[in-house]
């Protein structure tokens, strides 16, 4: 189906409150990611990973999750669904530093951002390991009958090619754990499109050999993705098992700053996605439903945009960690490296 | 009590002893282990806690990391160390690595247990070794216990340690070995080797099956009065290098026996050790009596027995450089 087809009534969410929310959150994603390939441009990072195209998915997903009881288990390409539930745009900009107080003290890539506290849980850059962790994650809270927390995880169309993703979702419904499953379905695992990693047209489909219920949503569309991951949540809560939702999006940019996509899709394919770009279509629906208008709009991303200024001047004059920051944390406690 | 007992009741205390404690493997519910090793565990404390998984190793290896982060205690079964492969990508590339990916803001205390070894008629795939895929990596612990007390008392630490733990328990031993095992709750620190057996000529540092060979090896020399020290190393990582350096100082002479291959073995890491720190102490080369370089041991006797390290191969050995 044509993205836009799956496309929520905006009334269905009455509270303008979150809808602005979403907004800020999608306007900021960019506005980080964009900084990102500008420090890259600068010299100032070594690469940049930006999520342009996946605003309304991530946006939507984040604002479904329940801060202070869901985890999250999300891969790289994930700043706005982690910054919606809660992780601080602090942690962001350290990971992009690669800074002493990042949170994985400097050692991981750009955008590997966790915090315990609030759920967001650590990943690695190997495709679709964290959909199992998801499903550990969501079977203990059966066990511990810790019966209104759900697993969220999310993961690329391309993951779902791994034998590991497969296993989840085997895992997932055999043992009947309260996790929900989002495709952010950007139809490029770097340069392999789609049709060449499935037979597959929707991901969801594949819900169906795993006896799970799989979702097809307008993933340009933040009410679409955050009414589905909503429901789907209420489902896992009521002990109706897991759920596999896909949310069709496009990824904008190359895979990342060290790619060039001009050499594997012709540039109107991508022009003619972006007539679908989420962020004006969202800004649109908001100002006819009069939620925001215009010159609000422009002040929030006049908002955003200092925002953003004054965290890279703050961020990049932070201290990076020092050679001797290698060999803490390999075990708890003091670790006598073999020499 | 034997190995296999040794394994089961301290699984059982473990179980009983901590709610957030679970086993989860194939086979090891209703059937109650393929070695009956978890046989009565699903009776006593129920199925979500005594989990018979689905036939995927990378998946229960994937669930428990998860279980971990979420602050529980898996203690995952892989049937056959044979079968560890599909979960390398979890154990190495996740298990290992979480609490030094996240500076320590998540941990992942996970336990994952598994039968080794051959000299049962197992074959390719239900013989191998595979310690030395793993000890390579740091982040992971490694212990391969072999006595019924150390089996409870390394089982134990695995259990109650904060990082992921593996546990190879050699398979033939499960039934052979009996021994003594104290009353009540206690651990065994992990990274201590034990001498088994004090001797002045010769350090044996070896681990599982052929621990006991090369006690049986070693008192067989003692009616020719030679004195060989035995060193179970008992964890692999982190190792015990104070034990065997004091050994191979008072002996001068070392001699690692595994049934692991030769090259890129422990073996291999305990002799460059000792050269590092120890060269002018010894009065021969270090020697290596290890598996051979093929890809396993076959399934016709004679294909397993060239394999495998017989005791009568060791005194001679033993007795060779003792005489060097």
């Amino acid at each position: 189906m044509e993205p836009g087809a799956l496309a929520a009534d905006p009334a269905r969410v009455k509270d303008p409150a979150l809808l602005l929310a979403m907004l800020r959150n999608m306007l900021l994603q960019r506005a980080v990611d964009t900084r990102g390939f500008q420090l890259n441009r600068q010299g100032k990072i070594p690469i940049a990973m930006g999520s342009e195209g996946h605003e309304a998915v991530q946006a939507g997903t984040g604002f479904a999750f329940e801060r202070g009881r869901d985890s999250l288990w999300v891969y790289y390409r994930n700043t706005g669904v982690v910054l919606a539930a809660g992780l601080t745009l602090e942690s962001l900009f350290r990971s992009q530093f690669a800074r002493a107080t990042d949170t994985s003290g400097g050692r991981q890539i750009i955008n590997h951002v966790s915090d315990r506290a609030r759920g967001i849980a650590s990943l690695s850059s190997i495709i679709a390991t964290q959909c199992t962790h998801a499903v550990g994650a969501a079977y203990a809270y059966r066990l511990r009958r810790e019966s209104d927390r759900v697993a969220i995880c999310t993961f690329g169309e391309g993951a779902t090619s791994e034998g590991e993703w497969h296993e989840a979702m085997n895992f997932a419904t055999v043992l009947h754990v309260p996790v929900v499953f989002v495709c952010e379905n950007n139809r490029w695992a770097i340069s392999t499109p789609q049709r060449k990693q499935m037979a597959n047209e929707h991901i969801a489909e594949r819900a169906a050999g795993y006896g799970m219920e799989g979702v097809t949503v307008d993933g340009f569309d933040p009410v679409a993705v955050y009414d589905a991951v909503r429901a789907a949540r209420a489902k896992a809560v009521n002990g109706g098992g897991p759920t596999l939702i896909e949310a069709k999006c496009y990824r904008f940019l190359s895979h990342t700053t060290d790619d060039d996509d001009r050499t594997y899709r012709p540039r109107e394919d991508v022009e003619k996605e972006r007539t679908n770009d989420p962020l004006p279509r969202f800004e649109e629906r908001l100002i006819d439903a009069g939620v925001i208008d215009r010159a609000g709009v422009d002040a929030l991303r006049a908002e955003i945009l200092a925002e953003v200024n004054a965290m890279t001047d703050r961020i990049e004059n932070e201290p990076s960690p020092t050679g001797a920051d290698l060999y803490g944390n390999v075990y708890e406690g003091r670790h006598e490296p073999w020499r | 009590m034997n190995n296999a007992e040794a394994v089961r009741t301290t699984l059982r205390d473990a179980l009983a002893a901590d709610d957030r404690t679970l086993l989860m493997g194939e086979d090891i519910g209703a059937r109650g282990n393929v070695f009956l090793l978890t046989k009565g565990l699903q009776e006593e404390f129920g199925s979500e806690r005594v989990l018979d998984t689905p036939l995927a190793e990378a998946g229960i290896i994937g669930v428990a990391i998860g279980l971990a982060m979420e602050g529980m205690r898996p203690i995952a079964e892989i049937q056959f160390a044979d079968f560890i492969y599909p979960a390398f990508n979890q154990i190495v590339g996740e298990a290992a690595k979480v609490r030094y990916r996240s500076n320590g803001d998540y941990t992942c205390p996970l336990v994952i247990r598994t039968p080794y070894g051959g000299g049962v008629r197992g074959a390719l795939s239900h013989s191998v070794s595979v310690e030395a895929l793993f000890y390579h990596v740091p982040g992971l612990k490694i212990v391969v216990p072999s006595f019924p007390s150390d089996i409870k008392g390394l089982l134990n630490a695995a259990i109650a340690d904060p990082d992921p733990v593996l546990v190879f328990e050699h398979k033939k031993t499960y039934r052979s070995i009996k021994g003594e095992v104290s009353e009540g709750y206690y651990t065994i620190e992990i990274g201590k080797a034990d001498v088994k057996r004090p001797g002045d000529q010769l350090t044996v540092v070896s681990y599982g099956l052929y621990v006991h060979q090369a006690l049986a090896a070693a008192e067989r020399l003692a009616g020719e009065n030679v004195s060989v020290e035995v060193i179970d190393l008992r964890s692999i990582r982190p190792m015990d290098r104070e034990t065997i350096l004091t050994s191979v100082k008072k002996t001068r002479k070392l001699l690692v026996i595994h049934e692991d291959n030769t090259f890129g073995g422990v073996g291999a890491e305990i002799s460059a050790m000792v050269m590092e720190k120890a060269f002018f102490e010894l009065d021969a080369p270090v020697g290596r009596l290890c598996g051979p370089d093929v890809p396993a041991m076959g399934y016709a006797l004679a294909l397993e027995e060239e394999f495998m390290i017989s005791t009568d191969r060791m005194v001679e050995e033993m007795r060779a450089l003792v005489a060097f």
